[in-house]
């Protein structure tokens, strides 16, 4: 019994760690941006939740409101972003890393400073609260919803991708920028509805937060370092990979952390994912790209 | 590149010169040896200087990083305290005049911070700290240059410094009244639960030894990285485990985590209560108050506290800062050190840190939590233990109380059962 | 600006004129500082040190190391071990051991009771983890990206790793309460200046060993195979092994200010080494010119005592202002300031000094 709780307990972080990190797999695996300030959209998602519900009142509607809000607000963020810095450094990939770094810090204080430092409560809607029994195991409610909408978000993600006129460009523009742009798609359009989608994402993700943990100005840095790993544990490219990559962590983490402490599992799956890539150094999914040198 | 060849032997030339001359005046430049069998102790000439109206003291609490969350509150109501004093007519007559210091949540920058303030600003106290980490980084400084620190924060105890004054709770006035309640409610059986740090592995040491001598099972004990969010493992296993009760000695955001899972398995503070040492009113909103609302905590003041001193302290405080803001007991130990520092100066006559130090035995004030008194010896206060539940108001409410104040006892000396603990 | 112009344009009379005002400058600062000030400048020397390493392994080499905070952390731990164990005495046990710990000194620290083998073991430890990384991961082609995350979950789990061993590490208190410096009295103002010396003269010596390896042929290399990698293949040279190379002695420069910093700045901590303070290391190095000689130091100096001064006034505007920093420097001066020296030198008219 134990191991199938564990079994539960492993899926469901590697269903947060795969909604926090299949943005990135976009922004970073598509683009070759490496937002460190994802972490803080993820946050912006979060307080986004605690606004709407300060509104709304409800926590039921407010939640089912937070999640498109979330993305919007992350996006738009994303969007301010790459219009403002990103853009003119697609050539530098490894600088994105550093400015990013100072957008997080900037909206980390701003946060701060407008909620103030100690966090802050969303309540979990009524119908998301408890657990629901199945054969003496209790899986908790929030836990299944997480895992569901992450579910949701990949699945849509993915046909977004491949069934629709902007995942095509999308592709294109990943796979070859300039024989994309000579077929007349833009580029820059298309990067711009990338950023926000990815952004998007983590807003989602940071609204899915607040049913699990904390909210507050540091929320994002928590989740960051895990979330860049599994992108390149998974490999560029492909959302598959991502997927993999978070439900293998997530795993590895809950059976680590079940037989050692929290502390040495931590450091386990660090020496896992290291080890790992020195036999798959492109990660697990690869597709050849001009787009990371 | 062959063009450059020469400035290269230049280059190499003139640094071996400067390296050469650096190193002359390094090795002439030697002091003391340790082993020189000289006095090792207070080289440094105390340089406050109280000959005007006023006399500085420091603050030093982190306003910036992830301690900001419960330092910001301490200082407002240090800041509170000084106001007040100032308002009175300062100290032996003297205004109050407050240098501010950030900690940044670093330790290194506490001790940074703490040495800028001891030499360079020359105050006569300092007032803050909040982690153990942070403490245990200023103590070698307030004891390299003698002067004063007043901590106000819980903590693991196993310290005295001559040099540091602890008006918050050690553990004989906190953990250990906290299971004798537990046992007094007829617990059997404990899970302990902590954050991976100083305090609660010292804690769990202590909780170890006194479940052994009074015939509690422990059946768990758990530690969680600081900053970790991910409670199903950790819940998991407290929830297979059992146990009569839960000792939680988490730190900030983990105990949000943990709160909700604990809620989401569908456990509550009737099947297995959850006795919380760091949980106080303002972190109580942050958790949720559905999430502990039932839930247990061990401390030596909540704002519910019915007393004239206290009644005057809330009204002030939130006069002060709004409404909303509530009073904590690490908030309410920072408000009294002020005034227990004003009580030892009036009484030694005196700055000096030496005179205060003299004086300060059996020092007393009116404090919000009760009157509290300090022991010259080992320079904690004497406080009342306070069991409280966590109320539907967001409040924590007086469940029980040890009725008279506890003597601090820092390394558990009077205690059978701790003997081979320290 | 004619100044920082000559300090920072690299060529043979100004290397040797910015580093001899440098080594003039770095004598006169006890004469005009206050210990507390002296004593800041010393820590601030010691951070310049990991700058010094990154200016060659990232400005460079191209390898941008988020993680050098665990090479810090080796060395500053290693000296930390190593005064902790002198100040108990012979056979004696670390204070923290005895209130935290077993009250028996583990196996592992053994070696750090002598002297000499602390000080081999600060040079030795952080170069061989540097070279067994670095050959994994260089080896495998792991590049760009992909190294910088690698590095930055190293620092991550390398603060994991020092909280989770209270009983042998100090935890997050980390250790502290050194008395003595290889003998010499830490509370003795003179010893303090000695340390500033020290520093100065370490930090100096470092600069000129880069300076060497930039005009040699493997700096040659180093530079070819960060701006084209494959062709430095092609031509027959191992990619890996110069990385590993300029890796290594990054590793070893954070080490050893690692190791200085713990005696000045009495204390380490994990807060110290983790993620954020790693990523700190860099903004002093790109402020500076992250390919220039004397940038990152000038830069890192520069840097900290920003933080410093700023901390001291608003609290919360050293966050605001890092965070610029990062943003203004990164994406719209990624030469740093040494090439705004440049570019207005471009600008002044002929026979301006130079």
């Amino acid at each position: 019994m134990d191991i199938i709780a564990q079994l539960f307990a492993g899926l469901s972080l590697g269903s947060v760690l795969l909604l926090a990190a299949l943005g990135l797999s976009l922004t970073f695996g598509q683009m070759g941006v490496i937002n460190m300030a994802h972490g803080e959209f993820m946050m912006a998602g979060a307080y986004t939740a605690f606004v709407i519900q300060g509104v709304v009142g409800d926590a039921g509607v407010s939640l089912l409101l937070a999640l498109p809000l979330g993305f919007v607000v992350g996006g738009l963020l994303g969007l301010l972003l790459e219009a403002t810095l990103i853009h003119r450094m697609y050539r530098r990939p490894l600088d994105t890393l550093l400015v990013t770094w100072g957008v997080a810090l900037v909206l980390q204080q701003v946060a701060r400073d407008v909620f103030g430092a100690p966090n802050v409560d969303v309540r979990a809607p009524a119908w998301l609260s408890g657990a629901v029994e199945i054969g003496g195991l209790a899986l908790p409610r929030t836990r299944l919803f997480i895992l569901a909408l992450a579910i949701v978000c990949v699945v849509a993600l993915a046909l977004a991708l491949r069934a629709t006129p902007l995942g095509r460009r999308i592709r294109a523009v990943v796979q070859n920028r300039d024989l994309a742009e000579a077929s007349g798609i833009s580029s820059r359009a298309t990067d711009r509805v990338t950023f926000f989608i990815g952004s998007g994402l983590a807003g989602i993700a940071g609204v899915t937060l607040t049913l699990l943990g904390s909210v507050g100005p540091t929320l994002g840095t928590n989740y960051i370092v895990d979330a860049f790993l599994v992108v390149v544990a998974g490999g560029i490219g492909q959302i598959k990979g991502t997927v993999i990559a978070a439900m293998a962590l997530g795993l590895m983490q809950a059976f680590f952390e079940y037989s050692t402490t929290a502390s040495v599992a931590k450091v386990l799956v660090f020496v896992a994912i290291v080890a790992f890539l020195q036999l798959r150094p492109q990660g697990l999914v690869s597709v050849r790209t001009r787009s990371l040198a | 590149m062959r063009l450059r060849s020469t400035s290269r032997y230049g280059a190499t030339r003139l640094s071996t010169v400067s390296l050469a001359a650096l190193c002359v005046v390094a090795l002439s430049a030697c002091g003391a040896r340790v082993d020189a069998g000289s006095d090792t102790s207070a080289s440094a000439e105390s340089c406050v200087d109280t000959s005007g109206d006023t006399v500085k003291i420091g603050f030093l609490n982190s306003l910036s990083g992830t301690m900001a969350i419960s330092e910001q509150t301490v200082h407002d109501s240090l800041e509170l305290a000084a106001q007040e004093i100032n308002a009175d007519g300062g100290v032996l007559g003297k205004e109050l005049e407050i240098v501010s210091e950030d900690g940044q949540s670093e330790p290194t920058v506490f001790a940074e911070k703490a040495g800028k303030l001891i030499t360079s600003d020359c105050v006569a106290a300092v007032f803050g700290g909040w982690t153990s980490a942070s403490r245990k980084a200023m103590l070698p400084v307030f004891e390299a240059q003698d002067s004063l620190l007043f901590y106000p924060v819980q903590y693991e105890g196993l310290e005295s410094s001559p040099n540091i004054f602890y008006t918050g709770a050690t553990t004989n006035q906190q953990i250990v009244p906290a299971l004798d309640y537990l046992v007094e409610q007829g617990t059997k059986s404990l899970f302990l639960v902590g954050s991976d740090y100083v305090f609660p592995r010292t804690a769990n040491k202590i909780i170890n030894a006194y479940a052994e001598a009074h015939d509690i099972e422990i059946v768990g004990e758990e530690y969680a990285p600081l900053g970790h969010t991910d409670f199903s493992t950790i819940v998991n296993k407290v929830k297979s485990a059992d146990a009569d009760a839960v000792f939680n000695t988490l730190n900030g955001d983990s105990n949000v985590a943990f709160f909700k899972e604990y809620k989401n398995v569908g456990m509550s503070a009737d099947d297995m209560p959850v006795v919380s040492v760091s949980i106080a009113e303002e972190e109580v909103g942050g958790i949720g108050i559905e999430n502990v609302e039932g839930q247990l905590t061990a401390w030596n003041y909540y704002q519910t506290v019915d007393s004239p001193a206290n009644t005057a302290f809330v009204e002030a405080f939130k006069a002060e800062y709004g409404e909303d803001r509530p009073t904590s007991d690490p908030m309410e130990a920072a408000y009294t050190s002020l005034y227990l520092w004003k009580a030892m100066v009036e009484k030694a006559e005196s700055f000096a840190v030496e005179d205060v130090t003299a004086a300060a035995d059996g020092v007393t004030f009116d404090a919000p939590e009760g009157e509290v008194v300090v022991n010259g010896d080992n320079h904690h206060i004497a406080k009342t233990a306070l069991i409280g539940k966590i109320g539907a108001d967001g409040l924590i409410h007086t469940e029980w109380s040890s009725e008279e104040p506890i003597e601090p006892d820092p390394y558990l000396e009077g205690y059978d059962w701790a003997d081979g603990l320290s | 600006m004619t100044v920082l112009t000559t300090l920072l344009r690299p060529g043979r009379t100004r290397t040797l004129a910015a580093f001899g005002l440098a080594a003039v400058l770095l004598l006169l600062a006890p004469l005009v500082l206050s210990p507390f000030r002296l004593d800041l400048l010393a820590k601030f020397l010691c951070l310049a040190m990991v700058a010094v390493g990154i200016g060659l392994a990232w400005g460079r080499g191209g390898l941008l190391t988020l993680g050098q905070g665990v090479y810090f952390g080796l060395g500053a731990y290693l000296m930390a071990m190593h005064l902790k164990l002198a100040d108990a005495g012979p056979g004696g046990v670390p204070d923290f051991m005895l209130l935290y710990g077993t009250g028996q000194v583990p196996g592992w620290w053994e070696p750090l009771r002598s002297p000499v083998s602390a000080i081999l073991l600060i040079l030795v430890v952080p170069a061989a983890l540097a070279a067994l990384l670095g050959w994994a991961v260089f080896t495998r082609r792991v590049r760009g990206a992909y190294f910088a995350i690698l590095s930055q979950a190293l620092a991550a789990a390398f603060a994991i790793l020092l909280i989770g061993q209270q009983q042998t590490t100090g935890g997050t208190n980390g250790l502290n309460g050194f008395r003595a410096f290889f003998g010499y009295d830490l509370a003795d103002p003179v010893n303090k200046q000695m340390l500033y010396l020290i520093a100065a003269a370490v930090l100096l010596l470092m600069v000129a060993i880069v300076r060497q390896l930039t005009v040699s042929r493997f700096g040659e290399l180093l530079v070819a195979v960060r701006d084209q990698e494959d062709r430095v293949r092609f031509l027959g040279y191992d990619p890996a092994a110069v990385k590993v190379v300029a890796y290594v002695v990054a590793a070893v420069m954070a080490a050893v200010g690692g190791a200085l910093f713990v005696p000045i700045a009495g204390i380490v901590s994990p807060a110290d080494v983790g993620v954020v303070p790693s990523i700190g290391f860099l903004i002093g190095v790109a402020i500076g010119g992250r390919a220039t000689l004397l940038g990152p130091v000038l830069g890192s100096i520069a840097v900290s005592w920003a933080q410093t001064s700023i901390s001291e006034q608003f609290p919360s505007g050293w966050i605001y202002f890092q965070g610029a920093l990062f943003i203004l420097v990164i994406a719209f001066l990624p030469g740093g300031l040494a090439s705004v020296a440049g570019k207005l030198r471009r600008r002044a008219p002929e026979g301006s000094p130079a």
